[in-house]
């Protein structure tokens, strides 16, 4: 009897020196080239800045970073992984294990910010707090019901990139805010890493939705597309509700939006997308934008600047073995 | 002024250069591809792939066309694009090129551009080549 089952697909071996995907080796480079952990941080320089922030802005802060931990925990756990049976190639599924297994580093990264600050009965409230939190929990669900669709790859790529491009940005807000006041600026610096991350999964997964979309037939297009633009309508809603309950207390809720809407952009755009929120409502607090990208002024551009005045060539590493002058 | 742009996976670099509306000539992704040869002035249009430390910001196809003497004695400027969430890193391929070629960078935006940097590339093309101009007529003169 035991012939006549079909026996268990064993997989390829990976070749890395055959590549059929050009991209999945650059972004596997990148992501291995820019590996960290949080024990690289001096966190604990931030001892004092957090003793000096109000109750309130401490309570806050901890909320914030443990609804990005769930993010990270479902991307970690259960996101990567469930894109993993879709890869098209063998690569493909090394580097989702590789931004999988970052996730878990982002998660843990919060709990060394914890150790370091804060007290654990602060800690242990702020994690009932987000398992108990409807916005958050509302979120969670729209996107593990598409990574539970076996059915939709390209459904569950569109889920993952909104969540690793859209909706990480209402908690990453509050560090950049911190770090334009010169507070919590250690701990500003491993959000960024985490940042710096989340955008190199948010290319890669955007790119292989790309690589799906474009082979199918014009009318299955239009409905992703539309699913794609529907649901960021509906984890907008949740995020703007999310938002008006963290922020409104610091007035700052609407520097909040303007900082949602120009992700919300950015997350379709790595799906190809157009941009849905018109630049009026993109204008992001230059004092955060300046936190993100720090030394990467503006002004000093021909376009932007006075005009006839410009500067070449700062200092940069301008070294590359491809370079032949 | 001419343009010249690369545009990778994302797709990114192309779609703005389709909504911008301008000529535009763009740089094969395989190096097997016959290489593109410019005759007059242009301006480089080109994403940047840095990892955390900066390196490797400009595309080899880039390189490889910048390579070419006779393409880079044309270059006249470069707007670099990236993603501001790579911190200081954003847009440094065009800080590589500066220095590399002695251009300055005219502009620099993020994945597809918005409205607002479309407009701004737009006018600034416009402003740059006409400074352009005036420059090279004062030094023949």
């Amino acid at each position: 009897m035991k012939d006549f089952i079909c026996p268990r697909p064993v997989p390829r071996a990976v070749n890395w020196n055959r590549i059929e995907d050009d991209i999945d080796l650059d972004v596997w480079n990148r992501l291995t080239v820019n590996f960290w952990l949080p024990e690289k941080v001096p966190l604990s320089n931030d001892v004092q800045s957090w003793s000096q922030l109000t109750d309130e802005e401490r309570q806050l802060t901890i909320r914030v970073f443990t609804g990005l931990t769930l993010l990270d925990t479902i991307q970690n756990g259960i996101g990567a992984p469930a894109l993993m049976p879709d890869a098209i190639t063998p690569h493909e599924e090394a580097v989702l294990s590789n931004i999988a297994f970052m996730e878990a580093v982002h998660a843990r990264s919060y709990s060394s910010v914890f150790s370091t600050l804060c007290s654990t009965s602060e800690v242990e409230e702020a994690f009932r707090w987000s398992a108990e939190n409807e916005h958050l929990q509302a979120k969670s669900r729209l996107i593990l019901d598409e990574y539970d669709s076996p059915a939709t790859p390209l459904k569950k790529k569109i889920a993952s990139v909104f969540l690793e491009s859209f909706l990480f940005y209402s908690g990453f807000y509050l560090p950049m805010h911190w770090s334009s006041r010169a507070r919590l600026t250690n701990t500003a610096d491993l959000i960024r890493l985490i940042i710096r991350d989340e955008a190199i999964h948010g290319y890669y997964i955007g790119y292989k939705f790309q690589r799906g979309y474009e082979r199918l037939p014009e009318a299955e297009r239009a409905e992703l597309k539309e699913f794609a633009f529907s649901l960021l309508f509906d984890l907008y809603d949740i995020e703007a509700r999310y938002a008006e309950q963290l922020y409104d207390g610091l007035g700052l809720t609407e520097d909040v939006k303007s900082f949602l809407h120009y992700n919300a952009n950015k997350a379709l755009q790595n799906l190809g997308f157009e941009a849905l929120f018109p630049d009026d409502a993109c204008k992001v607090n230059p004092a955060i934008m300046a936190a993100l990208s720090p030394n990467s002024d503006e002004n000093h551009d021909f376009f932007s600047g006075s005009g006839s005045s410009y500067v070449i060539g700062k200092a940069v590493a301008t070294e590359d073995e491809d370079w032949d002058f | 002024m001419q343009l010249v742009y690369f545009s990778g996976g994302s797709g990114n670099t192309a779609r703005m250069i389709a909504r911008l509306g301008l000529p535009a000539t763009r740089l094969p992704l395989r190096a097997s591809a016959p290489p593109v040869e410019v005759t007059s002035p242009f301006v480089l249009i080109c994403p940047t792939y840095a990892d955390g430390s900066g390196r490797h910001a400009v595309p080899k196809p880039v390189i490889r066309f910048l390579n070419n003497p006779a393409a880079r004695a044309l270059l006249r400027g470069v707007i670099a694009s990236g993603n501001r969430n790579f911190g200081p890193t954003f847009a440094r391929a065009g800080d590589v090129i500066s220095a590399k070629c002695g251009v300055p960078v005219l502009y620099r935006f993020e994945l597809a551009g918005t409205d607002t940097d479309l407009t701004r590339i737009r006018s600034g093309l416009a402003r740059f080549a006409a400074f352009e101009k005036e420059t090279s007529c004062l030094m023949q003169a």
